[in-house]
């Protein structure tokens, strides 16, 4: 099976300089797309694999550029990395970025080439340290041999890459947000539209996509759109990372086509339950998904399929709740989670989440009292989207509702019995 | 008084970007760099170089949760109480710490050695529980390892 992302990742070891990355054929793809594609090309290429952003949401990446004006000639464009990977649970864009850098920055270069932006970001999550000091290690090799900077290969493309340490905040992961933060503003997100494409950094248009996305693309550009679909199980292309984390064997994270089902990389993968440990429930892809539940195990994991249980893919690093964990005090945590990294902007959000999080905090510790259900019911459509300002709280309430319908009798025990049946 | 040093690292961050108020996140970061927190003269100054109001400053250094605005110890101690943490037990590794340094979240050692404070998903969830000090990465914490790392800064 192939695992383009992280056949060149061995745990442990330091990633892979320049002149190794190079033997292992990384690069091939710029060389490419600078020399042999028109920026139109490798657009194209891209709409055509249907790569789908693996940030979480989804979205189609050739067609996100292709919004982008290519006839203006005038005035900077700009191209962001989205490495503040934040979401709990989640851990999967730090293995990249750690494990092969200058992957990802083969792939930037690439994007910023399709887009002709000149100046490239990685918005840089603060608490990654050891992937800071990688990314510019290998920026710094990438500039010495000429493939960052001016006259790229001689193709005359110019390229400047910036990496940008951030302060904190989960919100800085939305992408206006994100972009709020990089003109060092406050990270609320902005209205749109004006979608970034158009109006984005410092006001030009600009893409903003994952890590995961753009390690992606030079694999796409050298082998093609019918070799990334051939490595699905499903009618989107390529493979995933997936993780797990929780009461199981065998935490971690592979590289598994998408379609891979639940139950393979929770049993296979994950060594199944630990000892003593029975599953309860998972939120496939990072805190701010939908829970699934043992009659979800044979769903596979790709974004209209999870789609269709209910839940979403998102991030595909999964968390696994036992049953010795209490599920009002796991949801207790998510959200006042959401809770304090809320922007404040819009009052649905910065309300509602607190409110929430003060209820589950009565049921918890035996305060419950069986009309806190209805509060926490209505919570959930009350910051149901279209109600508040970006996706945050949206995303926030989706543990809740489903978790709210799968362990409805736990929350009715803990109400009953006045305490957490949880703590003895 | 912000230092020669701290102002040209900060005007060199402008030349970056179109204006200089966009290095404002940047200038808070050097200056905590050199003096572990922000201080109400150290906004006064840094407006005044990135042309922005104290109040616009002091709005962007409050906002960012790794921006402190009040003195912290020579060690931060960035406890992670994601959910993964928490199912793998953050919070028997936080009720050590609190009883062996005798503070709790948000609190700082007499002696100002340790600051104690919580982040969020530390992003290593495969080997929680997981913490920061400082700018260093620790995992699969236990009780006992926790107290040899804890031991390592002075």
């Amino acid at each position: 099976m192939e695992r383009p992302l992280t056949q060149n990742i061995q745990q442990g070891l330091p990633p892979m300089n320049l002149k190794e990355f190079q033997k292992a054929g990384g690069y091939a793809g710029v060389v490419k797309a600078l020399k042999e594609l028109t920026p139109g090309e490798v657009t194209n290429l891209v709409k055509a694999s249907n790569l789908l952003g693996r940030g979480g949401a989804g979205f189609p990446t050739g067609t996100k550029w292709s919004l982008v004006p290519m006839d203006e000639k005038s005035g900077p464009k700009y191209l962001v990395c989205n490495a503040d990977e934040m979401e709990p649970g989640t851990f999967k864009d730090r293995y990249l970025l750690e494990g092969n850098p200058h992957q990802l920055i083969a792939g930037m270069i690439i994007a910023a080439y399709a887009i002709q932006s000149q100046t490239a970001f990685i918005f840089l999550r603060w608490a990654y340290k050891k992937a800071e000091a990688e990314l510019r290690k290998a920026i710094a090799e990438a500039y010495d041999a000429g493939l960052l900077g001016k006259n790229i290969l001689g193709t005359g493309f110019d390229l400047e890459m910036i990496v940008h340490s951030s302060a904190g905040r989960y919100i800085c992961g939305e992408e206006t947000a994100l972009l709020n933060s990089l003109e060092g503003k406050r990270a609320t997100p902005r209205t749109k539209p004006p979608f970034p494409a158009i109006s984005g950094l410092f006001g030009r248009p600009t893409v903003v996509n994952n890590v995961e996305t753009l390690c992606w693309l030079s694999h796409i550009v050298e082998n093609g759109t019918d070799w990334f679909k051939s490595l699905s199980l499903t009618e989107t292309g390529g493979t995933k990372l997936f993780g797990v984390s929780g009461k199981v064997k065998n935490p971690g994270l592979w590289e598994l086509p998408l379609g891979t089902t639940v139950r393979e990389i929770l049993e296979e993968h994950a060594g199944g339950m630990s000892d003593g440990y029975r599953f309860r429930g998972l939120l496939p892809g990072g805190a701010s998904t939908d829970f699934l539940i043992e009659k979800h195990l044979d769903v596979k994991m790709d974004f209209h399929t999870v789609a269709e249980a209910g839940s979403r893919m998102g991030t595909g690093t999964m968390i696994i709740m036992d049953d010795k964990t209490c599920p009002v005090a796991f949801l207790h945590n998510i959200e006042r989670f959401f809770a304090l990294e809320s922007c404040g902007f819009c009052t649905p959000c910065r309300e509602g989440l607190p409110w929430v999080v003060k209820v589950l905090e009565a049921i918890e510790s035996g305060k419950g009292r069986m009309e806190h259900l209805d509060i926490l019911r209505f919570q959930t459509k009350y910051m149901a989207p279209g109600n508040t300002f970006c996706a945050h709280a949206p995303g926030a309430v989706e543990p809740l509702q489903s978790g709210l319908n799968y362990f409805y009798d736990d929350f009715v025990s803990h109400i009953n019995q006045q305490k957490c049946p949880w703590k003895s | 008084m912000l230092s020669e040093e701290e102002k040209k690292e900060i005007l060199k961050e402008t030349t970056q970007y179109p204006y200089p108020s966009a290095a404002c996140i940047d200038a808070l970061k050097i200056v905590q760099h050199y003096r572990g927190w922000i201080s109400d003269d150290a906004v006064k100054e840094i407006a005044l170089i990135l042309n922005m109001s104290n109040e616009e400053v002091d709005g962007v250094a409050t906002f960012y949760s790794r921006i402190y605005r009040k003195p912290v110890g020579r060690n931060v101690i960035l406890l992670c109480d994601g959910v993964s943490c928490m199912i793998m037990g953050y919070e028997s590794i936080l009720e050590h710490i609190s009883k062996k340094l005798d503070i709790s979240f948000g609190q700082t050692t007499p002696d100002n050695r340790y600051t104690l404070l919580p982040i969020s998903c530390l992003g290593d969830c495969d080997h929680a529980p997981a913490m920061m000090i400082n700018n260093d990465h620790y995992n699969k914490l236990t009780m006992d390892r926790v107290d040899e790392i804890l031991e390592k800064y002075k």
